[in-house]
């Protein structure tokens, strides 16, 4: 995989970020184009491009989401376009808290705060089961594993939509 | 320039580093003991005699009063922008601009009117940069003809693409560009092992950059930036202006607002009062127009309030950069305080308050930009090998798509230099060309975000819809520039394509205004060359005559003395010709003329001094 190739690193879903940090400035150091501004054309473009894709692997990886949707996309998986399942009751009943509150309902408020919360360790346990899950599949390469990683993902995209929406309708009304 | 200075890198011309502001620039260059400012602020201002001559700087800021419809200030303002933009700007500004015709439309470079001169903004600033470069010339002794130049880290890609052409109109080749408050860090993290988080708040003359950096072993690493390209103590002076204008209006019963010459009159007055609040509880608005006076005092708590919406208005991108770094308030270890309205004690009060502790104000905040360029230019010519700076791209990157949406494929507060490479295609049957619409900005639709450029994939060979397949990379460089690139993945080879800036220069345009320049250049060199000579002919003439008022001059024997007047005659005779090379001659000639004089007028001297101790003793 490219990204994982730029840093030097084995393809792996659990990466140790002061590592990540400490290979992404060494290979700054050596390749950044202000180490060729006298060199060659050749050099320059060289060191340009090795840069730049230094600097979106060093992006995409040092984040625990965005490298597994990396990681996915690269063996062939895309994250599923359906909401979960387990959360459908949920969004039904959020979508009508938050037209509730828009048409001037007040006590729609509470309900709110409670979904922010209950949203928030949502995915505080989201973050640990992914981490639980990469370190399973780098010792197993299990494609199973990989599989649940990509649920998980799915899970916690939704969650974190609702989460943004919920947390913009609060600080709209409060700000009121 | 000191005998004692050391000079390294011979060999190699030295880079310079300089800070092109909004109302002063700067020119600075590395040494082995550290950046140091070569020759004084420049004010950028930019003034066409009567008789067609360009002049800036501190010559040109007199003719602000004097002259102020051949004059302009403040036009890195105006760098990069439209006609339609800087309508509301130049409401407040006295610039002359010349309406765009028809076919250019209101997406077309900006032009001024100067005297009987027509310049964009980038050939304004190029006067600006000449000068510096000659003032750095002066200094070191030798050609100047590589610089790091720095811009607003919020300059969008056509003020940067301004910013460069306005280099090379200046026969400047641009190694880099750097942002202003990160060349501040750097020059603030230098010789001090600093680690840990840092905040630069830049507010200067017409700019606001807030930048969160991590420094770390040597490396500087911005974390986010955010800013106000349209906001600085330009608009803290025409708060103030406005007040004083309404105010003689009312005393005068006249509106003199249309009055150039007295408005600026009235500008440097109230600057005056504005930097005099930083450190006195009142000062005092002094105009004298003629005969005519007006007098308003102004007190610390009236000032506040009138510029509380302007420091208000820093704090929005300050709160937004914490947050797109990732980091809490308390996790930033120092702020450091950069441009001139950070002298503004309400200015500090606020940004101590936002970040919770005191900003640092030990540096100098006109010089730290200019300083962190000298460094900057000192890594890109090898001399500091243990410094990089890894900075962001302030705006996200994006096309235009189906229904007027901005695609985003470059986000912003990514490391630079940044790629992403799109796959496009035809729509139709035997589509021959493809046009991509590049934007900057964060907002979804296309009428909301920056109109950068269009480019057009032509020649595509006639096909089935669908069955071209034209890669196209989209690069943010080190300077945070775009550059496009496109592949025809179907026979390998580059795809070409006509690119039309939205409002900047076309690299033709650009290279009109170097050849045209190149040639003024040549002029300006030589005219330079000749004053100098005839500064020092001035010099060895005044220093003849009153030797031949001494002894030693009529002691001298009579062949000796009329070779001294002959000399003395032929340097008169070539002072008047525009030929430095034929004063220079004639000065040597003199010299060597009046070596045997000069010796005795100095054994005298020191025979006098001699026999002066002796009398003492």
């Amino acid at each position: 995989m490219r990204f994982y190739d730029a840093l030097g690193l084995e393809p792996k879903l659990a990466l140790d970020s002061d590592d990540l940090k400490k290979r992404f400035y060494d290979r700054s150091r050596q390749w950044h184009p202000d180490r060729f501004s006298r060199g060659t054309a050749e050099e320059k473009q060289r060191s340009e491009e090795m840069t730049s894709t230094l600097n979106d692997a060093f992006r995409t990886l040092r984040d625990p989401v965005s490298r597994a949707e990396y990681f996915l996309s690269q063996s062939g998986l895309e994250l599923p376009k359906d909401a979960p399942p387990e959360l459908l009751e949920e969004i039904f009943e959020l979508n009508m808290a938050l037209e509730e509150l828009r048409g001037g309902d007040e006590s729609a408020r509470e309900q709110l705060v409670s979904a922010q919360e209950r949203f928030t360790s949502m995915l505080g346990e989201a973050d640990a089961s992914l981490a639980g899950l990469f370190e399973r599949h780098d010792e197993t390469s299990d494609k199973a594993v990989l599989d649940q990683v990509r649920a998980t993902l799915n899970r916690r995209k939704y969650v974190s939509n609702l989460l943004r929406d919920v947390e913009k309708e609060l600080n709209v009304h409060s700000a009121n | 320039m000191s005998t004692l200075q050391i000079d390294f890198g011979h060999a190699k011309p030295r880079i310079v580093g300089i800070d092109l502001g909004t109302t002063n620039s700067l020119v600075a260059v590395m040494d082995l003991t550290g950046p140091r400012i070569l020759s004084g602020i420049v004010p950028s201002v930019v003034s066409v005699t009567e008789s067609g001559e360009v002049i800036a700087g501190a010559e040109a800021r007199e003719m602000l009063i004097t002259h102020p419809e051949r004059t302009v200030y403040s036009v890195k303002r105006l760098m990069g922008r439209g006609v339609a933009d800087v309508q509301d700007e130049l409401k407040l500004f006295p610039f002359h601009v010349v309406p765009a015709s028809d076919a250019e439309g209101s997406e077309s470079v900006l032009k001024l009117q100067l005297g009987d001169k027509i310049m964009t903004p980038p050939e304004v600033s190029a006067y600006v940069l000449r000068k510096l470069k000659e003032d750095a010339e002066d200094v070191l002794g030798a050609d100047v003809t590589q610089a790091v130049i720095t811009v607003p880290a919020y300059f969008n890609d056509a003020q940067r693409q301004a910013t460069k052409d306005a280099g090379r109109i200046a026969g400047l080749e641009v190694l880099r560009l750097v942002n202003e408050p990160t060349a501040a860090a750097l020059a603030y993290g230098l010789d001090k092992r600093k680690e840990g988080l840092v905040a630069v708040y830049d507010l200067g003359g017409g700019t606001f950059d807030i930048s969160i950096l991590r420094l770390h072993d040597g490396i500087f690493e911005v974390l986010a930036t955010n800013g106000d390209t349209h906001l600085g103590g330009d608009d803290i002076d025409n708060l103030l202006l406005n007040i004083a204008l309404e105010d003689i209006q009312s005393e005068w019963g006249e509106d003199v607002s249309g009055n150039a010459g007295l408005v600026q009159l009235l500008r440097r007055a109230v600057i005056q009062a504005k930097e005099a609040l930083s450190f006195a509880p009142a000062a005092m608005i002094d105009l004298e127009y003629g005969p005519r006076k007006y007098q308003r005092e102004i007190d610390v708590q009236l000032f506040n309030r009138l510029i509380e919406p302007i420091v208000e208005r820093t704090l929005g991108p300050c709160r937004n950069c914490i947050k797109d770094s990732g980091i809490t308030v308390e996790q930033i270890n120092e702020t450091v305080m950069v441009g001139g309205s950070t002298r503004i004690p309400l200015v500090r009060s606020a940004v101590e308050r936002l970040f919770r502790k005191r900003p640092h104000t030990e540096l100098n905040p006109d010089e730290v930009v200019a300083l962190g360029a000298a460094v900057q230019a000192g890594i890109l010519g090898g001399e500091v090998e243990d410094k990089l700076l890894l900075d962001v791209t302030p705006l996200s990157l994006g096309i235009e798509t189906m229904g007027g949406l901005m695609s985003k494929l470059i986000h912003r507060n990514s490391t630079i230099p940044a790629s992403e490479t799109e796959l496009f295609t035809t729509a139709v049957d035997g589509q021959t060309n493809v046009l991509i619409h590049v934007l900057q900005g964060e907002r979804e639709l296309v009428k909301d975000c920056r109109s950068l450029a269009r480019f057009d994939l032509k020649d595509i060979d006639p096909m089935i819809a669908g069955m071209a397949r034209i890669q196209v990379r989209f690069l943010i460089d080190a300077n945070g520039i775009l550059n496009v690139t496109a592949k025809d993945l179907r026979t390998g080879k580059e795809h070409s394509m006509d690119v039309k800036p939205s409002y900047g220069l076309t690299d033709d345009q650009v290279e009109a205004m170097i050849l045209e320049s190149y040639d003024k250049a040549e002029e300006d060199f030589k005219e330079r060359q000749v004053r100098e000579a005839r500064v020092e002919a001035d010099a060895i003439l005044g220093a003849v005559d009153k030797a031949k008022e001494d002894q030693a001059y009529h002691a001298l024997p009579e062949a000796e003395r009329s070779t001294i007047d002959r000399s003395i005659n032929e340097l008169r005779l070539a002072y008047h010709s525009d030929d430095y090379l034929l004063i220079r001659d004639q000065i040597e000639k003199l010299n060597q003329a009046t070596m045997a004089l000069a010796e005795a007028i100095m054994n005298e001297a020191v025979g006098k001094a001699l026999k002066g101790t002796n009398i003492n003793a």
